[in-house]
């Protein structure tokens, strides 16, 4: 037992049921008896449970409306956590509070982040505070095909997203249906036809084939085929997943791991969420497959917390997946095991940066780790790791089945394959869009109805982490190296349409305000950096002057070249891309320009 | 002779290095003779690259590198002087200069001269730490006004040396904070007063009471003191003690990073159990 002091503030005998309920349904009671004449804990145990201690902590939230003093030194001393860092990853949290919020009310958050914000959150925000409901003011919430997107976070009851009641998931894939699996559709072809709950649904349309192709193919023979694929990562950062996985492979260590990275929290995507919702057995063969090329047994899910539906859909699967012998011991008849844990976020944009996720995920704060050592050696619980995005992985079930070649004859030489794009702002009918690569961003609006309520102004490509282009750019084609030559970036799908009449002074400054607060702090350019340039946008109104504009490159510049990780890296790219294009027609210069 | 298998050649600022295989891009500056400048590393704590102050350029890196916690490797060539590390440095200190009290931060004022950082061009306005002083105790209080966080209190009262984890890092971005759980008041929370933590502070944010003291007093001369190495008289474990003496009075008590035994590192008895020496 690790020799660590607590304070005097008790739990509740709820608080207490909460933790425990978490941690005996994982690990058996929390030792330690004090009078037991054997030493039980020390180190190892105390690493055994420390990964618990984020859903520890959501427990406790869900339980009290707070992490209370009480709680957490329950929760820090059934886990053997120093209290003082138990208290640091609770306060990192969006969704975990540490002040008693003195009501018992459901907290409704709103997003205030771009596709929202030109919907008029404000309005919504005034509106539902008029009517005393709490709010709380969020960023993106993943739901931008139906702004203004609301998430309500439950006092002891589950956490609800109230659209999800009334609007099927299927709505945000305006090519499901129809045309059905003619519709040339790869990633989505099952979405709005399988049931998402049923397994056999999932198996009547093809599922698990690629699974037994894979036990075939052996896992060196997977590997090659992705190699072969040519497939590149969707999250954002475009790595090749073959060389990804065949490194982790290759990786000495006994214990590996998948990590399937659906924390997606990069403003205006919301493809995997609507990927996961329809079709979450898919990520889960896929997930599975990645463990048998890999030679990983444990597989995690790291979800968003603010995705509650697919968050329900996806541990329904997994039950049903392990029921009908998918997952776990000797998985369909084969002498491989795998199983799979979903684990929630609590609202940090950070935590979808891979290293970020895995100190989530241990029960560490968020913060990234220096890169290298790589996660393909040193990743979660500095095991070999393959971190993989949903939206990834399930290009792969059509690799193993179909073989690498026939699937790089799809898209263009350099990026093979379809990809999900997300539509949303001005837009007719926004939702998540499947486009062979190479199709041109002008065909990929055409497909979604083109601009609405004045001429198309701006777009902008690849989130908050991306740029701003304007219309003279509807002629680049989607691919990675498409948007690379145009100096904009393909990031993780978004396609944000702003019409004419939209000021971009507060988009912007509202950009620069999102990186602030989800900076993680750790880094100096970064914790610094979004501030000043956040308050160079804000005495602008968005509008900065020529000198002010040199000033934001030289933040830029800071932050690019010596911030830990791509947070910071790309905190002012859309702000920036959007005065070089002209958006934001610079104020007057004044005699100061700071 | 293995000298290929146990040090590494590279290329700093044009001049081959050799250092040990092991050995951090920094280790390799210093052994060209290249001053860098460094905040959140110390050679007694495990290097957490957070500052980013000693960044390096490196050939074929997109970004730059932190030369305290990269390890040397063969054949790398590495710049420590290009206009792309000289920007990134300055606007380091001008970002924590802008945002936190550097006044005794006494090693980083010849670099602040050097890249000619100019923290007040961010504007009167602009939003800094604003903290009380917590003086919770006699030993020690803490000025998060000056705080950088470099994390190495956290480190020095974690696993680098005192394993008592009193303290950590709480909230996030320019919000987060080094903090015991809910603020609790020191005397209340896991601290042993080791007092490792401020032997371990660049800017003084944790000060021992005697120097705040003295400080606030005005009569806190550096330059009039003296330094007695002696050892520790409390228990067996032999650590080096270095007495700091102004006007016959102890006013404080260190240990040298590089002693074998301490490796800076106290416990309450030789960092603060001096008093009796002068008859208090």
């Amino acid at each position: 037992m690790a020799d660590l002091h607590f304070g005097p503030d008790k739990p509740t005998v709820d608080e207490q049921k909460a933790v425990d309920r978490v941690v005996d349904a994982t690990m058996g009671p929390a030792v330690v008896v004090e009078d037991e004449r054997m030493v039980r804990g020390g180190r190892t145990r105390r690493n055994e449970r420390r990964h618990l201690l984020l859903p520890v902590l959501h427990a406790l939230q869900k339980e009290a409306g707070w992490i209370s003093p009480g709680g957490l030194n329950y929760a820090s001393e059934q886990l053997q956590v120093p209290p003082a860092e138990a208290y640091g990853v609770a306060t990192f949290y969006e969704m975990f509070r540490v002040d008693d919020p003195g009501h018992t009310d459901d907290v409704v958050h709103v997003c205030v982040d771009a596709a929202c914000q030109i919907a008029d959150a404000d309005s919504v925000i005034a509106a539902l505070e008029a009517q005393g409901r709490h709010v709380h003011r969020s960023p993106c919430l993943g739901q931008c095909e139906r702004p203004v997107a609301q998430f309500i976070q439950g006092r002891a009851k589950p956490d609800r997203v109230d659209a999800d009641d009334h609007v099927a998931s299927v709505a945000a894939v305006p090519q499901a249906g129809g045309a059905g699996t003619a519709s040339g559709l790869l990633l989505l072809r099952r979405a709005g036809v399988v049931d998402p709950s049923s397994l056999e649904s999932y198996i009547s349309f093809g599922g698990y084939k690629a699974l037994a192709a894979a036990f075939r193919r052996g896992p060196t023979g997977v590997v090659e085929e992705v190699m072969t694929s040519g497939l590149m990562g969707r999250g954002g950062a475009a790595f090749p997943t073959g060389v990804k996985w065949r490194a982790v492979a290759e990786a000495a260590g006994d214990a590996k791991h998948v990590v399937v990275n659906a924390d997606e929290s990069e403003p205006g995507t919301f493809k995997d969420r609507v990927l996961i919702e329809n079709d979450p057995f898919a990520v889960i063969e896929a997930a599975t497959i990645a463990g048998f090329a890999t030679g990983a047994t444990k597989g995690w899910i790291y979800i968003r917390g603010e995705y509650p539906l697919a968050t329900r859909r996806l541990e329904n699967a997994i039950e049903a997946a392990r029921a009908g012998g998918y997952l776990g011991d000797k998985i369909a008849r084969s002498s491989f095991s795998f199983d799979l844990e979903v684990r929630r976020g609590a609202g940090a944009y950070i935590c979808g940066e891979e290293t970020a996720l895995f100190n989530s995920l241990e029960g560490y704060r968020g913060e990234p780790r220096q890169k290298p050592p790589f996660p393909t050696t040193n990743g979660l619980f500095d095991s070999p790791t393959a971190i993989n995005n949903p939206e990834t992985l399930v290009n792969v079930l059509d690799i193993v089945v179909d073989g690498g070649d026939a699937y790089a004859r799809i898209g263009t030489e350099q990026s093979s394959g379809t990809k999900l794009f997300c539509l949303s702002g001005h837009v007719a009918k926004p939702g998540v869009y499947e486009i062979e690569f190479g199709s041109t961003l002008g065909r990929l609006i055409e497909l979604a109805g083109g601009v609405t309520g004045g001429d198309l102004a701006a777009i902008m490509l690849g989130g908050a982490a991306g740029s701003f282009v304007g219309p003279d750019a509807l002629d680049m084609p989607l691919s990675f190296e498409g948007a690379r030559a145009a100096g904009a970036s393909l990031g993780s799908g978004v396609v944000m349409l702003f019409n004419d009449t939209v000021d971009f002074g507060p988009v912007i400054t509202r950009l620069a305000e999102f990186f602030r607060n989800e900076s993680c702090g750790q880094c100096v350019p970064c914790r610094v950096g979004t501030v000043r340039q956040h308050e160079v946008l804000v005495r602008s109104g968005g509008r900065p002057t020529k000198g002010q504009s040199e000033l934001l490159a030289e933040i830029d510049l800071a932050m690019k070249d010596a911030s830990i990780c791509g947070l910071g890296h790309t905190a002012a790219t859309a702000v920036r891309s959007a005065i070089g294009i002209g958006l934001v027609t610079g104020g007057p210069e004044g005699e100061v320009d700071r | 002779m293995t000298v290929t298998e146990t040090t590494v050649q590279l290329t700093v600022d044009g001049r081959p290095v050799e250092v040990p295989k092991g050995a951090t891009v920094l280790d390799a500056c210093n052994s060209a003779g290249i001053d860098t400048p460094t905040l959140c590393y110390a050679e007694n704590l495990t290097p957490v690259n957070a500052c980013r102050v000693c960044v390096v350029e490196q050939e074929g890196s997109r970004t730059l590198i932190p030369s305290c916690s990269r390890e040397a490797a063969d054949g790398m060539t590495i710049q420590t002087d290009t206009e792309r590390v000289r920007h990134s440095r300055k606007m380091v200190l001008e970002f924590l200069g802008s945002g936190v009290d550097l006044s005794q931060a006494d090693d980083l004022a010849p670099w602040i001269d050097h890249y000619g950082a100019d923290p007040d061009r961010y504007g009167d306005d602009r939003l800094r730490v604003t903290e009380p002083v917590r003086i919770q105790d006699d030993l020690y209080i803490r000025d998060y006004d000056k705080c950088v966080l470099c994390y190495k209190c956290v480190e020095a009262c974690g696993d680098d040396a005192q394993h008592t984890f009193a303290i950590a890092v709480a909230g996030r971005g320019f919000g987060a904070r080094i903090r015991t759980e809910f603020d609790t008041e020191l005397p209340e929370s896991a601290c042993v007063y080791c007092g490792n933590c401020v032997a371990v502070c660049p800017t003084n944010a944790l000060q021992f009471k005697t120097e705040f003291d003295l400080r606030q007093a005005g009569e806190w001369k550096p330059d009039e003191q003296s330094v007695t190495r002696t050892v520790c008289s409390y228990c067996g474990v032999g650590c080096n003690l270095d007495l700091h003496v102004q006007d016959e009075t102890i006013v404080k008590v260190t240990s040298p990073d590089d002693h074998s035994v301490t490796s800076g590192h106290l416990c309450i008895k030789g960092r603060f159990g001096w008093t009796y020496v002068h008859g208090r």
